[in-house]
């Protein structure tokens, strides 16, 4: 039996060891990992939790990030609670069998410190480790901040093991601006947190050797298409279920998720949409916009796989200008974020002038200035009835002025 | 470590790895795989990696394992079979096993592409991690599951898709990579070489009972006679089992801790290794006058390992 681990009412974690207690306090039965920055910490900590004595699950550190994951869908489908953590690179060669654990619907919770992707290499903050696993099958859910980092991962476990459910996982964090920023949290007690998470209930464990069963099968064209849509189906479908658990998770915490947050919004003609620790730097730039008389405000899909487009268009439906904001390159098209919310606004006939801004890659800093220059042109917009500014603009980039139409 | 007696006794273990699977006619990876699940009474957890095993015997609706089995990729099965394991330790601890009166081992099944090539750095770190489980090679020296390209298990001199013999090539220009004895290098408590034939069954099924049963990771080196891509009658396959071991081309020999190598068998007459080269479609060219010099490195770089063998069991090293 694991040592209960003293928690003060207030801690002062970073967002790394937010996510390792986390882990601890869901008491997971194995936990295989590789180091990489800036995740490492969250697998160093653990390793300490387990020396501790605080942790009496396995932990595996293995040879490599893919047979980390390798290594947890085996556990998985062993039958039991299974973590990992990892960033950029690691995530790059995670990618292939981030597609088996999800094909064989097992309940993984993968704490990702979002980073640059090389070429050149970077060990910063940006979305490109997320938008690479977009498609993946996962439930990815973003937390600004080391206490979102804390109380999401402790969320993301229930979520993924409910019946309903059966889907991995990812909580998503800023490198180092959330990773290594300590701020204060406020953590649930061991036995509040576990009670919380539950008790993992097995389906179809390889461990129950009297009922054999097959994991990784092979369908072709007579079944594949079946099983890839009902694996749709129930990310689809985990809406309710992701809702449900934000409600009890306020009620042992507190604190209130949604799945599309929005900040200033209710009565804004204009707005933005970003995910993760910019959000928090654009609050302070619609307070300052709102001084210079900007109706502005911001929404952020709290939950980015699945994508909660009918929600993100009601919420959006007043305004008359939108900038999306995408943390990641684009690559020969517009931004990620851009391409959802613009799809979901389509798909109600909704005609807000959009533009898209990229910002942040590889740990380049975003400021309340550079945020509130963005206002300002999003404004031009809703006040000109039509799009006056860039299509795709760049944020705080340098050398000449970067932009498409 | 279960008992094997007879062939016959033995024969009628019931069936773990059911027939109806869609293996060619007379593959030697069947032969293979029922030996070593039928080679223990614990319960078994199986993982496997992506080729020929895998794609025969688990084609949704179907499957032929009656043990637990999984299928991750071609590269990870070791990998996938150590978390498995890794559960298995972490509920016994906390007393939340599934069926507390069965005792589970763990096998992992890859061919040789999935164990010398692209799946041999997750092999070598789960045994390096100490892991208790047995990792099977079915070693038919080639991509068979995709055409027959060359592995690095590949001997030199064989045609495949990839290294095929041609107007100025005699085939595959690389030797065969010796994978047990870098297994054995690891340090695992057991690494053994094994054939799947009528006059060596014996020496496998006690091979895998005595590798199951140990503690740890260990590791059985099977060679797997393919009737497809070494191009010989389906019929033929024990035969030609038989007649790699009898030239020692593929001697049998176990190794323990590493360090005691002990020869499981001995033929009384070792064959010149035309008599394996010359019963397989994929050395033919080997014949032509101008590749009589393969043979002859052949038939030296055999003589060489199997003297150095000898000397190794002889000396207790």
């Amino acid at each position: 039996m694991a040592e209960r681990y003293e928690l003060k009412q207030k801690e002062v974690w970073d967002g790394n060891m937010a996510a390792a207690h986390a882990l601890r306090q869901a008491q997971v039965d194995v936990v295989a990992a590789y180091p990489i920055t800036p995740s490492t910490p969250i697998v160093q900590n653990y390793a300490q939790f387990l020396a501790d004595g605080y942790v009496d699950g396995e932990f595996i550190m293995v040879e490599s990030e893919h047979s980390a994951m390798s290594a947890c869908v085996g556990a998985a489908a062993a039958g039991g609670r299974v973590a990992t953590a990892t960033s950029s690179q690691g995530y790059a060669l995670m990618v292939e069998v981030l597609y088996q654990a999800s094909g064989m619907r097992l309940p993984i919770v993968m704490t990702v410190v979002n980073r640059a992707l090389a070429s050149p290499l970077n060990i910063h903050g940006d979305h490109s480790d997320l938008y690479l696993g977009r498609d993946a099958g996962w439930i990815h859910i973003i937390a600004n901040n080391p206490q979102e980092a804390y109380d999401l991962t402790l969320c993301a476990f229930r979520i993924g093991e409910d019946e309903r459910v059966r889907l991995p996982v990812t909580t998503n964090q800023d490198g180092f601006l959330v990773s290594h920023t300590a701020q204060v949290v406020e953590p649930l007690q061991d036995e509040e947190a576990y009670k919380f998470i539950g008790e993992y209930k097995a389906l179809n464990p390889m461990l129950d050797t009297k009922n054999p069963v097959t994991y990784g099968a092979q369908t072709e064209e007579e079944w594949h298409f079946e099983h890839k849509a009902n694996q749709h189906k129930a990310l689809m479908e985990s809406f309710p279920v992701i809702e449900e658990v934000f409600n009890e998770f306020e009620k042992v915490s507190g604190r209130k998720y949604n799945v599309v947050e929005t900040y200033k919004l209710d009565d804004a003609d204009i707005a933005l949409v970003l995910m993760g620790s910019a959000y928090e730097t654009a609050m302070l730039a619609v307070d300052k916009a709102r001084e210079e008389g900007i109706k502005v405000g911001l929404l952020m899909p709290r939950v980015f796989r699945p994508f909660p487009y009918n929600e993100v268009a009601e919420k959006l439906k007043n305004v008359k200008a939108i900038a999306a904001l995408d943390r990641s390159a684009p690559m020969g098209t517009t931004g990620a974020l851009y391409n959802e919310v613009a799809g979901a606004l389509a798909a109600k006939g909704q005609s807000a002038i959009m533009t898209n801004y990229i910002y942040g890659l590889g740990g380049r800093d975003t400021t309340v200035e550079h945020i509130l220059e963005v206002i300002r042109e999003t404004e031009k917009n809703a006040k000109a009835g039509k799009r006056v500014t860039d299509l795709q603009g760049f944020i705080n980039l340098r050398g000449p002025k970067l932009s498409f139409n | 470590m279960k008992k094997i007696t007879n062939l016959k006794e033995f024969a009628c273990t019931p069936d773990r790895f059911q027939g109806g699977h869609r293996l060619c006619p007379g593959c030697a990876h069947s032969m293979i795989v029922r030996e070593v699940v039928n080679a223990t009474d614990d319960d078994l957890v199986i993982s496997t990696a992506t080729g020929c095993l895998e794609v025969c015997s688990a084609i949704y609706p179907y499957t032929s394992w009656d043990v637990s089995w999984i299928h991750v990729g071609f590269e990870n099965a070791a990998a996938a079979i150590s978390g498995a394991e890794a559960m298995y330790k972490a509920l016994s601890r906390k007393d939340k096993l599934y069926n507390e009166d069965r005792r589970v081992k763990f096998v992992a099944f890859g061919g040789d592409g999935g164990t010398y090539d692209i799946g041999f750095q997750s092999l070598s770190g789960a045994v390096e991690r100490g892991h208790d489980f047995l990792y099977v090679c079915l070693d038919n020296e080639n991509y068979a599951n995709t055409g027959g390209q060359r592995s690095s298990a590949t001997p030199i001199g064989a045609h495949t898709s990839t290294s095929p013999r041609g107007r100025v090539s005699y085939g595959e220009k690389q030797k065969k990579k010796d994978i047990t004895m870098i297994m054995a290098a690891h340090g695992a408590p057991y690494v053994a070489t094994a054939v799947p034939s009528t006059k060596h069954w014996k020496d496998l099924a006690t091979k895998a009972a005595k590798a199951i049963s140990t503690v740890g990771p260990t590791f059985i080196n099977a060679l797997s006679p393919c009737t497809t891509e070494w191009k010989f009658k389906p019929e033929e396959t024990t035969e030609i089992a038989d007649l790699a071991v009898e030239t020692c081309v593929f001697p049998l020999y176990e190794i323990e801790d590493g360090r005691k190598l002990r020869i499981t068998y001995r033929p009384k007459d070792k064959l010149p290794v035309e008599e394996y080269l010359s019963k397989q479609g994929r050395f033919s060219h080997l014949f032509k006058p101008e590749n009589k010099w393969i043979i002859e490195e052949w038939q030296k770089q055999v003589d060489d390992y199997w003297d150095y063998l000898q000397r190794r069991e002889e000396a207790g090293v």
